[in-house]
C-alpha cells in the first residue's frame, strides 16, 4: 500500500513536469501553389495523428502536441525556407511533418532543417533525389522514392502491351526524377521512349508542347506534372488535337482534380499512387470521417504516418530532442514489435512507456528501409465512366 | 511519301492554331499601335486591361448562366462580350482621368508616359487578383469542336486527325468582323478621319478645329473594346489565367513594332507574322517529314528548330532584326 502510494505519488510528480513542457510539431505543407488541392486532406492525416497521441495521455508521460500550421508551396524554395525557419526559431517545434513537394523539402531540408538539427519526415516528397541527399539521419520520408514508382510503373506499362510511349514532366526535381526512373525501367524492358520533354507550369496554352510530344508518337502519352498546372493543360490540348487520347497519370495527377475536369473523355486510362490494401488503410477512413477530411484522397493515409511514426519514436526515445528520437524511425516502424493501425496510437504509446516494441503499420503500410525512406505499394487506378477506380496493388 | 497525311498533321498543329493565335495577337497589336499613333506612348498595361475585360465578361457569363442564358451552340461569352467591354471602356476612361490625363496637361515625354503606363499596369493586375484570383478558369461551354480529330480520321481514312475548335473559329470571325468595323469607322466615318488626322499632325488637326479630348476619349474607347474582344477570345481559346496577359505583351508589342507602330494594317499583318513564326519554329516536324520522306525512313531526331520553351525567344529575335534593319516596320509606321 505503501509503495503504491509512492509510485502514485511519483507519476503524478512526473507527469506533472512533463505537462509543465507541452511540445510543439509544425505542419509544413504546400497550402498554396501548384500541388495545393493535395494538402487539406494532408494536413488533416497529420493532424489526426497528433491529436491522437496528445489527447492519449501516454505520450511522454502526458505530454500535450501543439500544432503549428506553415506553408511550404510547392515551388517557392524562399517562402518554405522562410516559413521553416519560423518554424524552428521563433514557435521552437520539436518537429515538422513536411515539405508536400520534393523541391521545397529539398530546400527546406538543406537550409534549414540540417543547419539547426531538426528532424523532417516527409509525407509526399518522391524525388529520387533526395535518397542521395546528406542529412545527417534527420529526414524521413513515409513514402517511396520515385526510383520505385518509375519501376512500378514501366512495369505496369509492358505488363498492359505497350511498347512505345511518349513522355512529358513538369520542369522540376519531381517531374524530372520521376520521368528519368521510369524512362530507364521502361527502356531496359524493352520498350521505347520516344520523347521525355519538360514542360513548364503556368502557362494558358500548350498546343505547341502536345505538337512536338505527337511528333514524336507513341501508343501514349506519360504525363509527370500537376494536375493543377501543366499536367491538365497538356492532357487538355492532347484531347483537343487528338493527338493522344490515352495518357497515363504517375501520383501528382491522380485525383479529385483530373477526374473533375476531364471525367469520361479519359476513360482506359491508368495511373497509380501510393497506397495499400492493409486493413490499416480501411480502418483509417473512418478517422477522416471523425476530422472532416477525406482520407482515401492521394497522400493522407501517408501523412497520418508520418505524424504516427514522429510521435512514437520520440516515445521510444523518451525525448522530444530531435538529437535523441531521430534514431528510432527504423526501430517504430519496422518489425518485430506489435503492429499498430490507425487510431491504435495509444497502445503502441503505452507499450512503448513500458519498455516494449511496436512495428507501426499505419494507414498505409508503411515499411521504412534506408535511407529512411518507405519500401513502397502502389495502388493502381484507371478511369472507368469518368471515375478512377482502385483496380489492383503492385 | 504521303502528302495528305503530312498536309493534314501541319494544318491540324501548326496552320489552325496559328492562325487563331495570330487573330488573338493582331486583334491585341492594334490597341497598342492605336494609343502609340493617337496618345504618343506604348501601353504597357494593355495586357492587364486585356486580363480585366475577359475578367468582366467572366463575371458576367457566370451571371447569364445562372440565369439560364444561353447561346445555343456558341459560348455564352459572346453574349457577355458587349457588357464586359462597357465595364472596361469605365475603367480605361477613368484611368485616363485619373492618371494620363495630367501627363498630357503637362505635356510630358513619351518615356515617362511608358513608365506611367507601367504603374497603371501594376495596379491593375494587383486589383484583378483581389478580385478573380490567380487561377486557372476556363469559361467556353456550347459546343466545343466544328471538327474532331477522331470523326476526321474515320470520315477520311487518313491515319491523321484534324481538329478544329469552335473558339478557334469564333476567334477568326469575330477578329474579321471587328478589324472590318474598325477599318471602316477610322477611314469612312467623320469621327475616324478626325481621329487619323490628329495622329498624322496634332497641330494641324488642333487649327483644324478638332476637340483633342474627344479623339482621346474615342481612342481609349476603342482600345477597351480591342482589348475585351482580345482578351476573350484568348481565353476562350485557351483558358483564363490572369498572369499570361502580361506575358502576352511581349509578343503583342512584337506584333505591333514588325507591322509598323501606329499602322493599324501593319498591327494585323504583324500578328499573324509573330503567331506563325513562333509556332513555326517552335514545332517538331519529324512526322511530316516521316509522312513527306521514302516509305519506311524515318528521321532520327525531332527535327524541331527551337524547343517550345524558347517560344518568347523567336518574338524578341523578329522584334530586334526589324528593329535593325527596318525601324519603321513593315507598313512604314513611326520609328520608334
Amino acid at each position: 500500500m505503501k509503495n503504491l502510494l509512492i509510485a502514485t505519488a511519483a507519476s503524478a510528480l512526473l507527469a506533472g513536469t512533463a505537462q509543465a513542457e507541452d511540445i510543439k510539431v509544425g505542419i509544413l505543407l504546400g497550402f498554396t501553389g501548384p500541388a495545393e488541392s493535395y494538402a487539406p486532406p494532408m494536413a488533416g492525416g497529420a493532424r489526426a495523428a497528433l491529436k491522437e497521441a496528445s489527447e492519449s495521455g501516454a505520450f511522454l508521460g502526458g505530454t500535450k502536441i501543439e500544432i503549428v500550421e506553415a506553408d511550404s508551396t510547392c515551388t517557392d524554395a524562399a517562402v518554405a525556407t522562410a516559413s521553416a525557419e519560423r518554424l524552428i526559431t521563433s514557435e521552437g517545434v520539436s518537429g515538422i511533418i513536411g515539405a508536400l513537394c520534393s523541391g521545397a523539402t529539398t530546400a527546406v531540408l538543406q537550409n534549414v532543417a540540417l543547419p539547426n538539427g531538426m528532424v523532417m519526415v516527409s509525407p509526399s516528397a518522391t524525388s529520387p533525389a533526395l535518397t542521395a541527399l546528406e542529412d545527417n539521419g534527420l529526414f524521413f520520408r513515409a513514402t517511396p522514392s520515385d526510383s520505385r514508382q518509375g519501376a512500378v510503373m514501366a512495369q505496369l506499362l509492358k505488363d498492359k502491351g505497350y511498347s512505345s510511349v511518349a513522355v512529358t514532366y513538369t520542369n522540376n526535381d519531381y517531374g524530372k526524377g520521376l520521368s528519368d526512373a521510369f524512362a530507364t525501367n521502361f527502356t531496359s524492358l524493352g520498350g521505347d521512349v520516344t520523347i521525355n520533354a519538360a514542360h513548364e507550369d503556368g502557362k494558358a496554352d500548350y498546343s505547341a508542347e502536345v505538337g512536338a510530344l505527337a511528333s514524336a508518337g507513341g501508343e501514349l502519352l506519360v504525363v509527370v506534372g500537376y494536375a493543377d498546372q501543366g499536367g491538365k493543360g497538356i492532357i487538355q490540348a492532347s484531347l483537343d488535337t487528338g493527338a493522344f487520347d490515352t495518357f497515363h497519370l504517375p501520383d501528382a495527377m491522380v485525383g479529385i482534380t483530373t477526374e473533375e475536369t476531364f471525367g469520361s473523355d479519359l476513360d482506359g486510362t491508368m495511373g497509380q499512387v501510393p497506397g495499400t490494401d492493409a486493413p490499416g488503410g480501411e480502418q483509417y477512413v473512418p478517422i477522416g470521417e471523425a476530422n472532416g477530411f477525406d482520407a482515401t484522397a492521394p497522400f493522407s493515409p501517408e501523412s497520418y504516418d508520418a505524424a504516427a511514426m514522429l510521435v512514437l519514436a520520440m516515445q521510444a526515445a523518451g525525448s522530444s530532442d530531435p538529437a535523441d528520437y531521430k534514431g528510432k524511425f527504423y526501430e517504430v516502424a519496422n518489425a518485430p514489435g506489435v503492429e499498430i493501425y490507425p487510431g491504435e496510437l495509444k497502445k503502441g504509446l503505452e507499450i512503448l512507456a513500458s519498455g516494449g516494441e511496436v512495428n507501426l503499420v499505419g494507414a498505409s503500410a508503411i515499411e521504412l528501409i534506408e535511407p529512411g525512406e518507405a519500401a513502397g505499394s502502389y495502388r493502381v487506378i484507371e478511369t472507368i465512366d469518368g471515375k478512377q477506380v482502385t483496380v489492383e496493388y503492385r | 511519301m504521303d502528302l495528305l497525311n503530312a498536309l493534314v498533321a501541319f494544318t491540324n498543329f501548326v496552320i489552325v492554331p496559328a492562325t487563331a493565335y495570330g487573330a488573338q495577337l493582331a486583334l491585341g497589336a492594334l490597341g497598342v499601335t492605336l494609343i502609340y499613333g493617337i496618345l504618343r506612348f506604348s501601353n504597357f498595361a494593355h495586357g492587364e486591361t486585356m486580363a480585366f475585360g475577359t475578367m468582366s465578361v467572366l463575371g458576367i457569363t457566370a451571371l447569364f448562366q445562372s440565369w439560364g442564358i444561353s447561346f445555343g451552340p456558341l459560348p455564352t461569352a459572346l453574349l457577355a462580350l458587349p457588357f464586359g467591354a462597357l465595364i472596361t471602356i469605365a475603367l480605361v476612361l477613368s484611368t485616363d482621368r485619373v492618371v494620363y490625363k495630367f501627363y498630357r496637361k503637362v505635356k510630358a515625354a513619351p518615356v515617362m508616359l511608358v513608365i506611367v503606363s507601367m504603374g497603371v499596369m501594376f495596379m491593375m493586375n494587383g486589383f484583378i487578383r483581389m478580385i478573380v484570383g490567380t487561377d486557372d478558369r476556363r469559361f467556353a461551354d456550347g459546343a466545343r469542336f466544328i471538327i474532331k480529330a477522331r470523326e476526321f480520321k474515320q470520315a477520311t481514312g487518313l491515319n491523321e486527325g484534324l481538329a478544329i475548335k469552335t473558339t478557334q473559329a469564333i476567334t477568326l470571325v469575330v477578329a474579321i468582323m471587328t478589324v472590318a468595323a474598325l477599318f471602316y469607322f477610322l477611314n469612312k466615318t467623320r469621327t475616324g478621319k478626325s481621329m487619323r488626322a490628329y495622329s498624322d499632325n496634332e497641330d494641324l488637326a488642333l487649327l483644324s478645329g478638332i476637340n483633342p479630348e474627344r479623339v482621346v476619349k474615342i481612342t481609349w474607347i476603342l482600345v477597351a473594346i480591342l482589348a475585351t474582344i482580345a482578351g476573350t477570345l484568348y481565353g476562350l481559346d485557351k483558358s483564363f489565367k490572369p498572369f499570361i496577359y502580361m506575358q502576352l505583351l511581349l509578343p503583342i508589342f512584337a506584333a505591333a513594332i514588325v507591322g509598323g507602330l501606329g499602322s493599324p494594317l501593319g498591327a494585323i499583318a504583324g500578328g499573324f507574322v509573330i503567331a506563325f513564326s513562333e509556332i513555326t519554329f517552335t514545332y517538331a516536324f519529324k512526322k511530316v517529314i516521316t509522312y513527306l520522306g521514302p516509305d519506311g525512313w524515318k528521321p532520327d531526331g525531332l527535327v524541331q528548330l527551337l524547343s517550345t520553351d524558347y517560344k518568347f525567344a523567336v518574338s524578341f529575335a523578329i522584334l530586334i532584326i526589324v528593329l535593325l534593319f527596318k525601324p519603321t516596320g513593315l507598313f512604314k509606321g513611326k520609328s520608334v
